[in-house]
């Protein structure tokens, strides 16, 4: 009976909750754009994810047994870290591209930092960004949607940013992926539905994507076609890597901000900077250096959006 | 004559410039792109760091406290123009590659530091094996940083190419690389020390 009774300090009521659980429902949240993205370009695609995921998994192992620091690879968060740098990658690269971005990402974007929590950067997107400034041939070859023969065909921002006319792309297309681009950015609707699970489990909160994807779309809207406030927001919401990026990478609790003040500034300074990267930027999309860029400001951000202790002035 | 030795070799590992001073890394940072750079600087950074080690350490009584740093400078951009107008008569390639950077050692903080914190308080031949110290340190450092820059950015080796079908990592030839491979250097630097202590 009294080995029943337990005297410690609070918090007295204990949710099921753990990293590890949290990050494996990302896992899966993340599983229904993978399909998607495996049934739009082939198996192609899904040789990305699990050489990028092994490639990340056995990157910590090894980083962790070396430094003698107790192995998390169970945790999930190495495997969301592959998974999340594969769906940036288009279809078509040679394997040992995600494997070096895969090893980046996690030795240099998470384990020199000290590992799980932290990293100041999004480690997936440190890995896209190294593969990107180091093989930029490879990082903007896209393949056709449905062909699965490797026909090459840009993706409609690039097309955008050249100043061609769309080759009759609907927003049904753009919302079902039928559209060239990265592996796991294409199918908008299989993004929503790993959206819905995490937001549903309350895992993230609807603040950061919510003023990211708004801000994008608004800014866009008033300044995306040559005469103001005649922008096609909507075509720029569903294209690029803008859902996959607001909804499972600016959502990343390490690198954002803790208050919902601050991640609302860094919602609206991502939205603000893919949008200015997008509309007169080099690059046709810009998610992934705006993410990174509010990453750096995140200890800022938090520093001027604390809360008011109560009972405070 | 032990002392002596110890002057030079504390410059190439124990104190050097780069890893363990973090000093004068902004020629360090910028002309690290290939290894004839790196040499050619390394080169002509000595040489000013010997020469003004040298005339400081003769000067130290004439000058007046007040007025060192001025006076330490004026020595050390004697030697700077010497070797600018070298390069540019005997090296014009390498003077263009090296660019501001050559006529900026006047205000490298490995020549002031080593004037200031040595060549001041210390007699002429130690100054001299402590500026041949620091010159070759700071040279070691630079052809390390840009021998794994220019392999790993063009895959040559000062333009011979070593392996054959390497895809070079284009962003390592780039300032974003430079950073990268001098923080992870500084890293390891700072492990191998931690494990010996």
């Amino acid at each position: 009976m009294i080995n029943n009774l337990i005297v410690s300090g609070s918090p007295h009521i204990h949710k099921q909750e753990s990293v590890s659980r949290i990050m494996w429902t990302v896992v899966l949240s993340t599983i229904p754009a993978g399909i998607a993205g495996v049934i739009i370009f082939g198996l192609d695609a899904l040789w990305v994810i699990l050489v990028a995921v092994i490639a990340a998994v056995l990157t910590e192992a090894v980083f962790e047994i070396w430094s003698k620091k107790k192995v998390t690879v169970m945790d999930g968060s190495a495997v969301i870290t592959g998974i999340l740098l594969a769906y940036n990658l288009p279809p078509n690269v040679p394997l040992w591209l995600p494997i070096i971005g895969a090893v980046f990402s996690i030795a240099v974007g998470k384990q020199v930092f000290g590992g799980l929590g932290q990293n100041i950067f999004n480690p997936a997107l440190v890995g896209r960004v190294f593969l990107m400034a180091s093989w930029p041939k490879y990082m903007t070859t896209f393949v056709k949607p449905l062909s699965y023969d490797a026909i090459t065909s840009a993706t409609p921002l690039a097309a955008l940013k050249e100043g061609k006319i769309l080759e009759h792309i609907s927003y049904l297309d753009l919302f079902l992926g039928k559209r060239g681009g990265c592996i796991g950015e294409v199918c908008i609707l299989a993004l929503l539905i790993g959206a819905a699970i995490l937001l549903y489990k309350g895992y993230i909160s609807w603040h950061i994507p919510m003023t990211y994807i708004l801000t994008t779309a608004v800014f866009t809207y008033i300044f995306g076609a040559k005469q103001l406030f005649h922008g096609d927001w909507l075509f720029h919401i569903l294209s690029g890597g803008l859902i996959l990026g607001a909804f499972f990478m600016a959502t990343d609790y390490v690198a954002t901000p803790l208050t919902i003040n601050g991640q609302i500034v860094f919602g609206i300074g991502c939205g603000l900077l893919t949008a200015i990267i997008r509309i007169w930027g080099g690059y046709p999309e810009g998610v992934s250096y705006a993410i990174l860029i509010m990453n750096a400001a995140t200890p800022f951000i938090d520093r001027y959006t604390k809360n008011r202790i109560y009972g405070t002035s | 004559m032990r002392d002596l030795f110890k002057e030079f070799t504390k410059g190439i590992i124990k104190e050097n410039p780069t890893f363990v001073l973090a000093l004068g890394l902004c020629p360090t940072l910028a002309v690290s792109v290939s290894v004839a750079n790196a040499i050619g600087m390394g080169v002509a950074a000595t040489f000013v760091l010997l020469g003004s080690s040298v005339i400081i350490s003769l000067a130290k009584n004439f000058i007046p406290n007040k007025i060192r740093i001025p006076c330490f400078i004026v020595i050390i951009a004697t030697f700077v123009t010497i070797i600018e107008l070298c390069l540019k008569a005997y090296s014009p390639v390498l003077d263009r590659a090296l660019g501001i950077y050559v006529p900026l050692i006047v205000v490298n903080c490995i020549v002031l530091g080593r004037a200031e914190a040595f060549a001041c308080k210390n007699n002429l031949i130690s100054s001299f094996f402590d500026g041949l110290g620091m010159g070759v340190g700071f040279t070691l450092a630079l052809i390390l940083i840009s021998a794994i820059r220019e392999f790993l950015g063009s895959g040559q080796i000062l333009g011979h190419t070593l392996i054959k079908g390497f895809e070079p990592i284009f962003v390592f030839g780039m300032p974003s690389g430079a950073l990268l491979v001098i923080g992870l250097l500084l890293g390891l630097f700072n492990l191998i020390k931690n494990r010996k202590t």
